[in-house]
């Protein structure tokens, strides 16, 4: 193939001749590539809204007094960035973009087993975050993103009915796009792709898609009965009504817990594949990465009960949460090691997508040990609901499912526009954002630690000098993630012609022209070899041919 | 140029019902299937939360379930289950009809099914309105609707500002003081705003899953089916199957307890 000129036909040209046509072409696809860039486009829409709300809370806290913002309006924005952040765009990102654009590719497949479902489930997302957007419009929501009962079902007088429907609705997205990925994975890979060839990616959307069918119809019907019992003021969650608020706790962080698990394991995924192309080698011990996404998706059914330490559930439930939250430890460390294994005496480049990728294994053993001691109950005690757990949280979400999610965009960005982004703007953003992220956060460990309770836009002064840490953080993270738009955007009409195969990687993605043809492969592949199959030699010769200056 | 090609030979390998994604007809047979289970994986555990709600309430108020229970109209919806369960056999007919082409055999049975599904709703929504007339003071929903025949309201069972337990079936002896009954009441209450979310939403997979047969039976009329490409109505019987089974628990739990 060419590496002169991109490809003559593909998933992105059509033949369309009027503006209409080419609207429709678009919005009535059903080609996963092209549903794909539709969820690019509008999760990355509210991942900048989201982000213009932790701004807000930013800058409110770089004075202890609450100067910008009330109490009442600063409880609104950081619902909003809460609630757009995780429904809107982490539980969404990885799955509905790199997985739609990728599942069918790297298992040779035409397209996903039900396309117009698939379809159909960016709509549900679109129409779902029009409710959220509707509700943030005419005056937020100040429940907090977890929607806490009875504060949500009896007491606020803010859009808590118009929010949660939005989430009900996206969280339909999200059964459909899990439902679409386990019928493909299971009946629609190429001759001679087995399970224990597949790339592991295939297996961590694997692991998340069985949590996004069982999961999310829970936390559908636990958010139902907030909606009946606001709408008939009967008391399903309100205690004064015979209801009990533990209720809601227990179905929401049913979902909720496992939902974590939903943007953490994909960007597991992502890592697996970065780390092995960009060293040159076979992953280390693949079968132990590709059941640890599955443990993980088992035990994180299993350990809802820790975020409810100090609520009124039985202590003894309380220990049995806490010992099960440490297995879950388990299973991520064996992926932390046996990425960390697959580096040794690899060929390791320090591409953009490499950079996010060891930025991930860094930041994530942060947020995962962290999360081992809020997992231990009498730290849990001492720490809830301070800044200590926003940190956590963010370390695992922002520091994993966000740099895997960029790494994973750098990395397909040739084989999704058949163009390369500009190397070094794209290694100076992953600085950025690695710097400004910790900047951002590692602050907030030590403010928790000294009780800097979270959701308060008051503070005593002498937190004052980390909280400015932490705007001044934020700020330089919020140039990370602007300089990306701007040259992934240029790269698109500037950018050098990418070729298939770009990154010298295996898997079936490559295989094919980039950007690929609609029905992405010319004819079906065959598949003889294991996944990662890089040859002994590769790395040496990679070495040999590396020259100073090289990005590769 | 060359998938376009790949593509038309594909069409014209096998029938226009095989989608361009799958090689053959038997991997979207399977798909299909296996999507199909799934999602009845993902409607259980939507039931699953509704259950747990019931599980933590009748903990709390085992005497307020005992007493409700008592209020439902348990004749009826035994007849219900009755439709319910033949219904499913219907079902299981018109999918042995379609594997074997037989067109009209398949089309009486959607028939037969989907009236036995329209048999449920009405009973089940003759069984609400009861409830409702109730509140309205009226002794039946017919001189509900009539406007015959009104008292003073004595029971209200349908959740909200309302409700009103009757009092010969509240718990005898103790104390009959204010706070008592309110918390009776509540009990009470719980257990028909479960009922009423329970059993209105498997109503509402009900009328889906009419509309699921009114396609089906459609595609029928228009020839879509042979004895090798049946998936809709295989999958559609799936759903209903799904649908009654969800019934067969509901059932014993709010009317039997």
């Amino acid at each position: 193939m060419s590496t002169i000129s991109l490809p003559q036909s593909s998933y992105i040209r059509d033949n369309s001749r009027t503006f209409i046509d080419w609207l429709k072409s678009w919005l009535l696809t059903v080609d996963h590539k092209r549903i794909a860039i539709l969820y690019l486009l509008s999760i990355n829409f509210f991942f900048l809204l989201g982000g213009l709300a932790a701004t807000l809370v930013r800058v409110e806290l770089i004075t202890p007094q609450g100067d910008l913002m009330s109490s009442d309006v600063y409880n609104r924005a950081f619902t909003l960035h809460g609630v757009i952040m995780v429904f809107f765009f982490l539980i969404p990102s990885i799955p509905a973009v790199l997985g739609n654009f990728l599942v069918p590719l790297m298992i040779g497949a035409r397209d996903l087993a039900f396309p117009r479902l698939n379809l159909l489930s960016w709509y549900l997302y679109m129409i779902g975050g029009i409710f959220a957007l509707i509700a943030a419009v005419f005056g937020g929501v100040d429940t907090g993103w977890t929607f806490y009962t009875p504060f949500t079902s009896t007491y606020s007088n803010s859009n808590v009915v118009m929010s949660i429907t939005g989430v009900f609705i996206m969280g339909f997205s999200s059964i459909l796009t899990g439902l679409n990925f386990i019928a493909t994975i299971h009946k629609m890979r190429a001759p001679g792709l087995t399970w224990f060839r597949l790339p592991l990616f295939i297996w961590a959307n694997y692991a998340t898609s069985i949590i996004q069918i069982l999961a999310t119809p829970v936390l559908g019907i636990a958010l139902l009965l907030v909606i009946v019992e606001r709408v008939w003021g009967v008391g399903i969650y309100d205690p004064a009504l015979g209801g009990d608020p533990l209720l809601f706790q227990h179905l929401f962080w049913f979902y909720s817990h496992p939902a974590v698990y939903i943007m953490i394991l994909p960007a597991m995924g992502v890592i697996s594949e970065l780390i092995s192309t960009f060293s040159r080698k076979r992953i280390f011990g693949y079968e132990f990465i590709a059941f640890s996404s599955i443990a993980i998706a088992i035990l994180g059914f299993l350990v809802w009960g820790h975020h409810m330490f100090v609520s009124s559930q039985s202590v003894y439930a309380g220990l049995i949460f806490s010992f099960i939250t440490m297995l879950v430890a388990i299973p991520s460390a064996i992926k932390v090691f046996n990425w960390t294994a697959t580096l040794y005496k690899g060929s390791i480049s320090y591409r953009t997508p490499m950079l996010y990728a060891l930025g991930f294994i860094g930041l994530f053993v942060i947020g995962g040990l962290t999360g081992i001691f809020l997992g231990v109950t009498a730290v849990d005690l001492h720490v809830t609901d301070t800044y200590f757990v926003v940190a956590h949280f963010h370390y695992v979400m922002v520091g994993g499912t966000i740099m895997a999610y960029l790494g994973g965009i750098h990395f397909w960005w040739p084989k999704m526009t058949g163009r390369m982004y500009n190397e070094i703007w794209g290694s100076i953003a992953a600085l950025i954002i690695f710097v400004g992220f910790n900047m951002t956060f590692f602050p907030q460990f030590i403010l928790g630690y000294l009780g800097m309770p979270r959701r308060y836009h008051v503070y005593p002064p002498e937190f004052q000098i980390l909280h400015v840490m932490s705007t001044a953080g934020a700020s330089i993270l919020a140039i990370g993630f602007i300089v990306p738009l701007i040259y992934l955007a240029i790269s698109l009409r500037k950018g050098a012609i990418a070729g298939d195969n770009p990154w010298g990687a295996t898997g079936l993605e490559w295989k094919t022209s980039s950007p690929p043809p609609t029905f992405n492969f010319d004819k079906t592949p065959i598949v003889t070899e294991e996944a990662y199959a890089y040859p002994p030699e590769a790395a040496e010769r990679d070495a040999a041919s590396w020259r100073p200056g090289s990005p590769l | 140029m060359a998938t376009i090609t790949h593509e038309e030979a594909h069409v014209h390998a096998h029938g226009p019902e095989l989608q361009h994604q799958f090689e053959t007809p038997e991997q979207q047979k399977e798909a299909a299937t296996l999507g199909m289970w799934a999602f009845l994986v993902t409607e259980i555990m939507l039931f699953g939360g509704i259950f747990m709600a019931y599980i933590v309430y009748r903990w709390a108020f085992p005497e307020a379930w005992e007493e409700s229970a008592a209020l439902l109209n348990t004749p009826l919806a035994t007849v219900n289950t009755v439709v319910l369960l033949v219904s499913s056999l219907t079902v299981a007919l018109a999918v042995n009809a379609a594997e074997e082409g037989n067109k009209r055999r398949l089309l009486t049975m959607l028939a037969l099914t989907m009236l036995l599904g329209l048999t449920f709703l009405v009973i089940k929504g003759y069984e609400y309105s009861e409830k409702f007339a109730h509140c309205a003071g009226a002794k039946d929903p017919i001189s509900w609707i009539t406007g015959s025949d009104l008292h003073e309201s004595h029971e209200c069972l349908v959740p909200g500002r309302g409700f009103l337990f009757p009092e010969e079936h509240g718990a005898t002896g103790g104390s009959h003081g204010a706070a008592h009954t309110a918390s009776m009441q509540s009990g009470h209450q719980l257990f028909f705003l479960l009922y009423f979310c329970a059993t209105g939403l498997h109503a509402i997979h009900m009328i889906i899953g009419l509309g699921v047969m009114s396609a089906i039976t459609i595609m029928a009329l228009r020839d879509r089916f042979s004895p090798t490409y049946f998936t809709p109505v295989e999958i559609g019987g799936l759903y209903w199957h799904l649908i009654d089974i969800i019934w067969v628990f509901l059932f014993p739990l709010f009317y039997l307890v």
